[in-house]
């Protein structure tokens, strides 16, 4: 049972739903991002989003443009984003980490050196944008083969002849993307998401966790109560980029959490 | 042509649109049932008599193809060597080769009833031939096109204003073809239902390689029957210059299995090809990645990250090349070389003098390795060059290189 599996089964037994928080690893800096990631679950984090920073994200609206172009510019690689990985890992064993991302800097590294240096390093769980249900033999299958979960997006467009397909090599949980768009642009609605959720969740027997468009506490609250957890990503990451301080940036993740715990 | 089918070059891409390791479709989720029905109309298209006949009708009436096959003398006479042809499609309407595909993806777009159509462009040629089309028809254009690209191909900005498109300044990164190119997708991933993403070159995710091929083709097939009527054979070289790789592909496909035609593809080299990475030269300079929807050779960095690549040409200033000339290029069918910028120049200024016309940059650089070809040749040897776009866009460009006041006048 992977620390994802673990984590869904813990949050069903006390019929709660999951809250994921989206940072993009060394923003703004590496001291600064880990900082923040170490004191995620405190704030009521139950799984980590740790974006790989790469050049051209684009399925990634300003906001995590830019915070992965200050990463970069901060000297951040795929080698730093696993060190970053391996120090949360130190002082936490529990809360899963999904790694979030593009192909390229992964395939740059080579697939199985990655895998081996990805599982070390404690990550969890690979969300790789750039890779559809079309090319699972580049790293998908490797990862499952390796002990990772694979989550998958479903989108909108994702109609339900396709979806057998996008559910067949899933797991740990399926990210439901609420809109057709990049990430902070549009607004999620919970009206609109209901129903595709329950489609999803009809269609495997996986956690079903909606993203983009999820903003404030309410929102998270609305979306979570229709699903089985939110992702918050963008609204966090214009926090740290109005140089709030980590334990400021911890406080609005915690009204998230909260806002998401309670529905 | 090829006596035995299986070794034919022309059969790609499979059906996952991979051309051996390269191409692919590297896509979102989101854009994943975009591409499959695209994919799905183009093979209706591509087999419907009536859809070609749509297209040669507006090639012939709108386009002014066939372009001509015209033997440079002057040059021929001063490089003393390969009798030199220039395939002219400098003449086309818009100025480039460009408006070939475009004109394919807007009828199929019609087709598939899209009323909005996002491009794509560096050196503007292809968001000036989207527009043109676009107006034609009388569909919504946007174009997204970096702000340095602005900046340096302001004529062609103001042509696509006046053609009613919308330009749109890329600011991210460092404001080029690549990050113009990220921004069309993100408009493309938010306007699913009514927009059709008209790519520029032989890249993006298949079927847009190998459909943007099909439309360039129509150079290389005029080239095989306009050289048999000139001289009686195929040329010996085909050559032609490469950013994305759209007019170089679409004259060397129908040559892929004619043994005998040589191929040179001429990339982007700036400043030179060095470890200090400032040219565009992907395939000299560059290694294997995955980027805009497929896999092919990219200039990046020891982490996978993508380098910004450098050129005097805004067409040809592209990190990446299409998949089958990745293909091409590992298989040893084609050959591909780099030419600098300041050969370049000399081209363009040699075309100006010796033959009256003045070429793009982008084609400068096919013509650069002419000149350094050429001379080598027997005289019977048949070369032919791509001029694929005519060079009024560049004049400011060049000047600046040259030194030259443009305010003065004479």
């Amino acid at each position: 049972m992977s620390r994802i599996d673990e984590k869904f089964a813990q949050l069903r037994s006390t019929g709660t739903k999951a809250f994921v928080a989206y940072v993009m690893a060394g923003d703004p800096d590496f001291d600064t991002s880990l900082e923040i990631v170490r004191g995620l679950p405190q704030a009521g984090v139950d799984i980590i989003e740790l974006g790989l920073p790469f050049t051209d994200p684009m399925a990634d609206g300003p906001t995590i443009q830019l915070a992965g172009q200050r990463a970069l510019e901060g000297g951040m690689t795929l080698s730093r984003t696993l060190d970053l990985a391996r120090a949360f890992r130190e002082t936490d064993q529990s809360t899963p980490i999904v790694l979030m991302g593009y192909y390229n800097p992964i395939y740059s590294r080579g697939v199985d050196r990655f895998l081996k240096d990805a599982k070390e390093a404690g990550i969890d769980g690979l969300i790789i944008v750039d890779l559809p249900p079309e090319e699972d033999s580049e790293l998908c299958l490797p990862a499952q083969a390796a002990g990772l979960n694979f989550i998958r997006l479903a989108t909108p467009t994702t109609d339900d002849k396709r979806l057998p397909r996008v559910m067949q090599n899933t797991s740990g949980f399926v990210y439901y993307v609420s809109i057709t768009g990049i990430t902070g642009a549009a607004e999620a609605d919970a009206g609109d998401v209901a129903p595709e959720v329950a489609r999803i969740q009809k269609a495997g027997n996986l956690p079903v966790i909606v993203g983009f468009g999820v903003n404030t506490p309410q929102k998270a609250q609305a979306i979570a109560s229709v699903a089985d957890g939110v992702v918050v990503g963008s609204a966090i990451v214009s926090q740290i980029a109005q140089g709030q301080s980590p334990a400021d940036v911890l406080a609005f993740v915690k009204t998230l959490a909260d806002g998401a715990h309670r529905a | 042509m090829a006596d035995d089918l299986f070794n034919s070059f022309m059969t790609g891409p499979d059906e996952n649109g991979r051309f051996g390791d390269f191409g692919g479709r590297f896509v979102s989720e989101t854009l994943m049932p975009l591409i499959l029905e695209l994919q799905e109309q183009y093979d209706l298209a591509k087999t419907d008599d009536s859809f070609w006949a749509e297209m040669h009708d507006l090639w012939t009436h709108y386009v002014g193809r066939p372009s001509p096959l015209y033997y440079a003398d002057r040059l021929t006479q001063h490089l003393g060597g390969a009798k030199i042809y220039l395939k002219r499609d400098e003449l086309n309407h818009t100025g480039a080769h460009k408006i070939n595909n475009v004109l394919g993806q807007i009828i199929l777009a019609r087709r598939m009833g899209k009323t909005r159509i996002i491009a794509e462009t560096g050196a503007g040629q292809h968001g000036v031939a989207t527009a043109t089309v676009c107006a034609k028809f009388g569909l919504k254009c946007v174009v997204y096109m970096g702000a340095h690209d602005v900046e340096r191909q302001a004529p062609n900005v103001f042509r696509m204003r006046l053609l009613g498109a919308e330009v749109v300044p890329v600011t991210s990164g460092r404001g080029t073809l690549k990050d113009a190119m990220n921004d069309a997708l993100r408009d493309w991933v938010t306007n699913v239902r009514d927009t059709f993403y008209c790519i520029g070159t032989v890249a993006g995710p298949h079927p847009y390689p190998a459909m943007v091929r099909d439309f360039q083709s129509i150079i290389g097939k005029e080239v095989r029957s306009q050289m048999m009527e000139a001289e009686g054979r195929l040329p010996d070289t085909v050559i032609a210059a490469i950013g994305g790789g759209s007019n170089a592909m679409g004259l060397f496909y129908p040559f892929l299995d004619d043994q005998d035609v040589s191929i040179i593809g001429v990339e982007a080299g700036g400043k030179g090809v060095n470890a200090k990475m400032e040219h565009c030269a992907s395939l000299t300079g560059g290694r294997p990645g995955v980027l805009h929807g497929n896999r092919t050779y990219l200039l990046q960095d020891d982490d996978g990250q993508i380098l910004e690549g450098f050129s005097i040409s805004a067409g040809l200033d592209y990190p990446g090349i299409g998949p089958e000339h990745a293909w091409l290029h590992d298989i040893g069918r084609a050959q591909y070389v780099s030419i600098t910028d300041i050969e370049a120049l000399e081209a363009f200024q040699l075309s100006c003098t010796l033959e009256g016309i003045i070429p793009a940059l982008e084609p400068s650089h096919a013509l650069a390795h002419v000149m350094k070809i050429a001379p080598e040749l027997p005289r019977d040897h048949l070369l032919c060059m791509n001029m694929c776009g005519r060079g009024d866009k560049d004049i400011f460009t060049v000047a600046k290189a040259l030194k030259f006041d443009m305010s003065e006048g004479d």
